[in-house]
């Protein structure tokens, strides 16, 4: 059987990837994507978790299925500002959308 | 007894499989240069993540998995990147100067869950046997939208879908007169 610690180990380390890849990256839909690797992560923690305690109590894919939803909202509107953001200032670089820096 | 134990080891094989997949295109997610690459490479990752729910009797998570992440997020990724490209944006760095730095936070997290793994001893647990009549399915539409249970999370994510629908199509729309 695989224990539970292997797929908690793999996730800390698909978060800990995807944090390297929001704080690092220039480009900010790379940066979107380094967020989905982090909300990825925390599924597998979610769905392994109902695995491992009891699977009767299904509240861990409840939050798996929450959690797909927040996600789609969250690239929706993300993708949406970085498109309108591109159109006005024809850059998708995270560095020069300093708008409102003082 | 002992066919029970191969079939352990042979999980134990493809997830040993997937998670080497997984690392790697995940590493090649946030340092590949070209956007496009990356965005195939997440779905690779999406994939893994899919072999691992499936793993994990998690039927229905990996259907959602491979629909919704894959089929819709991904291929919106691919469009937006595809809308956002300029001549020399794939030339120049695609990291930022202080990338050393965030390579430590990351190293630093990464070691601090795994130590703080270390002291728990729930880790080595086995998963509990699931009888031929479990059905996940089933129970988790009931519990969805129980009243007793999650029917009003369930509503609220269903408003902020549509929330965030209007808003990014209200944010992304180009007026007339404006360039």
């Amino acid at each position: 059987m695989i224990p539970l610690s292997w797929y908690l180990i793999l996730s800390a380390a698909l978060f800990a990837i995807g944090l390297f890849g929001v704080l690092s990256r220039k480009n900010a839909i790379a940066i979107l994507l380094g967020i989905e690797l982090m909300l990825n992560a925390v599924n597998i923690n979610l769905v392994s978790f109902w695995r491992y305690n009891d699977p009767t109590r299904i509240d861990g894919q409840v939050f798996a299925v929450i959690v797909f939803a927040v996600a789609a909202a969250e690239v929706a509107v993300g993708l949406a500002l970085v498109i309108s953001v591109y159109r006005r200032r024809n850059t998708v670089v995270a560095d020069e959308i300093d708008l409102m820096k003082w | 007894m002992e066919c029970r134990e191969k079939i352990m080891t042979a999980m134990q094989i493809i997830f040993g499989i997937t998670a080497a997949v997984m690392v790697g295109s995940a590493i090649m997610v946030v340092t590949t240069k070209n956007l496009i690459h990356a965005a195939l490479w997440l779905i690779v990752t999406l994939f893994g993540a899919a072999v691992l729910f499936a793993t994990l009797n998690a039927g229905f998570i990996a259907v959602i998995q491979v629909v919704v992440y894959i089929g819709a997020i991904a291929i919106l990724f691919i469009f937006a990147i595809m809308l956002t490209r300029r001549e020399k944006g794939d030339t120049g760095p695609g990291l930022n100067r202080g990338w050393w730095l965030s390579a430590v936070i990351a190293v630093v997290v990464f070691g601090g869950l795994t130590w703080l793994l270390q002291g728990w001893d729930g880790l080595s647990k086995a998963a509990p046997a699931l009888g031929p009549s479990f059905d996940s399915v089933g129970l988790l539409a009931e519990t969805l939208v129980s009243p007793e249970a999650f029917v009003l999370p369930f509503e609220v994510a269903s408003v902020l879908l549509l929330a965030a629908l209007v808003g990014a199509v209200y944010i992304a729309f180009q007026r007339k007169g404006e360039e």
